[in-house]
């Protein structure tokens, strides 16, 4: 197990660099800078910026440059947000999104593996229709719809709940509805066929054949084996989650980390789409070893090399 | 205390698939005696593990039973409730499966799968369960037991899997054994081993068994009753001798001239039962054997024959029987 945590940590370091410097020379080679607007600035001005960020100098120098400073944890100012590091934006925006995104991961679990259990129960009755298409529709319907379509209802015609910010309990109904909604869908419908399929195993006619009841069939014999590929999908599920959503966090103006991604982008703030890329790339590979742990945990037959 | 240990009469199970009704049993009665060996042999789908399996109340949905007694040990299985049968089910019979690779739940020990039926149905704290675990895997002949209760079913051959399943269903010591074809996915010099703990365990524990299997091999060897099933019916039933060496029902016979033999002289072919098993959507009115029969009279296609019976435990239902002694019987007067 430790080998395979060291050997897993030394492979993170250089998908990490991969990461890193795909990312670097791609959003260096999209046109644009990070000190250009409408309003002209003067030839010198630029220049100097230019130079105080050390974006004057060639590119492989640069690179080099940030491979160096990241390597020591620096990763360096942000070009649009004066006076911020890289860090402390991320660290100041991710608990926001971290939060939002975390209660809406819960909230998955938690409807989608007992619905798409349920429905793997009844499967063909009614019960196990209504399931599969409020999951369909749930894979379909895109974010901003719902979160509209909740935003007209709840928080206009209604005006039973705040449409913006995160003050109060109340306000992370909507954007977790919002945010769960897809997770939910998706985890009952792989619930579902997994379920299924562990049903249809040999070893579950023998837990019936011991004897046991329905209750400690399924939760003890069926769900360990079925759980599975839930936890595949919600590893890098929740990486992508806790770093925000951009429309939600758009349209419920949530400070979250969600929006400064898009931001970063839009502004060329080179500085901040390579520290929130580095960040997001981390957390993915994180959640992956934790996957792999958890398989091994839940599934003996699985073996980490 | 009833005479037999199991008694099912005239049992009809049907399934009710999309396509229409399947008639899986009809009219199937079996008695077996305390510490009997009975054999159920046919080809696939002829309803000997249906047979079996509702004798447990495991019939499958969308399975129905639809008419019949069942008796086990003093209970009517046909009027009792789920929660009743769960009480029965892995304690008084208990089941082994055709195949032991998928048999056992490939995330818990062994030990835990031991473990959890006993706790289940005896009131054995965690050590005693543990202890009676242990005893149970030297039973079935399992080498170093502390070892295997730690280790995981994929850690382990076929053949001891299928021990393992053995001392699953073993650990409440059982009236009765249903062994549902339990050698097919193993190996040949495993079969014999299994086949022979079987027996072993029969003698020493006196439970019965009910051998499900298509083997005829293993029925000559093992059984002391068999029964013939051919389309959700018993064609014949006697005691092995009666089977091998008096077949009656063409089937039979037909299943009998099928098994290479020692003397079969090189060249000589073996002879197949011609055509296809009957469909049990639409059964034919008559003898479901009759379409496949070398013998088949007019009145095989009409209508099904009744018992003959030739002494206490043989009988066979076919027309040519009946025609035999009837002639018999006229030629006496």
């Amino acid at each position: 197990m430790a080998k395979y945590i060291v050997k897993r940590i030394l492979l993170a370091i250089v998908t990490i660099w991969a990461v890193a410097t795909l990312t670097f020379f791609l959003m260096n080679l999209v046109p644009g800078g990070p000190f250009l607007s409408e309003k002209a600035i003067s030839p010198q001005a630029q220049a100097a910026l230019e130079a105080k960020y050390g974006l004057d100098k060639p590119m492989i120098q640069r690179y080099l440059n940030y491979v160096t400073s990241a390597a020591h944890g620096d990763f360096g100012d942000s070009l649009k947000q004066r006076g911020r590091t890289v860090m402390s934006i991320i660290t100041m925006k991710f608990p926001v999104s971290a939060r939002v995104g975390g209660i809406s991961v819960l909230v998955s679990l938690i409807l989608g593996i007992p619905l798409g259990c349920i429905a793997a129960l009844k499967r063909g009755k009614a019960t196990d229709s209504v399931i599969s298409v409020v999951a369909t529709c749930g894979i379909a319907v895109p974010s901003f719809v719902i979160c509209t379509v909740m935003m007209y209802f709840f928080g206009v015609k209604l005006g039973i709940l705040p449409t913006m910010g995160l003050e109060t309990a109340k306000h992370y109904i909507m954007p977790v509805t919002a945010l769960s909604f897809y997770p939910t869908a998706y985890i009952m419908r792989l619930m579902r066929s997994s379920m299924l399929d562990v049903l249809g195993q040999d070893y579950m006619r023998t837990a019936r054949a011991k004897g046991l009841a329905g209750g400690k069939i399924l939760f003890k014999h069926a769900l360990r084996n079925a759980i599975l590929p839930v936890v595949t999908y919600v590893g890098p599920m929740l990486a992508y989650t806790i770093t925000g959503s951009f429309v939600v966090e758009k349209i419920f103006v949530i400070p979250g980390l969600g929006g400064e991604f898009i931001k970063a982008i839009n502004g060329r703030d080179y500085t901040l789409i390579m520290g929130t890329t580095i960040f997001l790339a981390t957390l993915v590979i994180v959640m992956n070893v934790i996957v792999d742990i958890i398989y091994k945990i839940v599934d003996p037959r699985i073996k980490l090399k | 205390m009833a005479e037999y240990l199991v008694d099912i009469k005239n049992e009809r199970l049907s399934f009710f698939t999309p396509a229409g009704e399947v008639k899986a049993l009809n009219d199937v009665s079996i008695r077996l005696k305390e510490g009997e060996v009975l054999g159920i042999v046919g080809e696939s789908g002829s309803g000997k593990s249906v047979t079996a399996y509702s004798l447990m109340g495991l019939t499958a949905h969308p399975g129905k039973l639809l008419g019949g007694e069942l008796q086990f040990n003093g209970h009517e299985i046909e009027t009792m409730s789920e929660k009743e049968m769960r009480k029965i089910r892995g304690n008084e019979i208990s089941i082994i499966f055709q195949d032991p690779m998928t048999s056992l739940n490939p995330v818990y020990t062994i030990g835990n799968q031991i473990t959890e039926v006993i706790r289940l149905h005896t009131d054995k704290d965690g050590a005693q369960a543990k202890a009676r675990a242990r005893e149970l895997l030297e039973l079935v002949g399992i080498n170093e037991p502390d070892k295997r209760l730690k280790q995981y079913p994929h850690e382990l051959s076929g053949g001891m899997r299928q021990r393992v399943m053995i001392a699953i269903a073993l650990a409440c010591e059982p009236k009765l054994l249903i062994a549902d074809e339990p050698t097919t996915a193993l190996d040949v010099t495993i079969q014999a081993q299994i086949l022979e703990l079987m027996m072993e365990l029969k003698d020493k524990l006196g439970m019965a068994i009910i051998m499900i299997t298509h083997d005829l091999g293993v029925v000559a060897s093992m059984c002391e009753r068999i029964a013939v099933m051919y389309a959700g019916r018993i064609v014949e039933y006697g005691t092995t001798d009666d089977i091998f060496y008096n077949p009656k029902h063409q089937y039979t016979k037909g299943l009998i001239r099928s098994i290479p033999r020692l003397d079969t002289k090189e060249h000589e072919r073996l002879i197949p039962i011609e055509g296809t098993p009957v469909d049990l959507l639409n059964p034919p009115a008559g003898c479901p054997f009759a379409p496949r029969c070398d013998a088949a009279m007019k009145i095989c296609l009409r209508e099904m024959p009744p018992e003959t019976s030739f002494g206490d435990v043989h009988y066979t239902k076919c027309w040519l029987s009946q025609k035999e002694e009837f002639e018999k019987g006229a030629s006496h007067e």
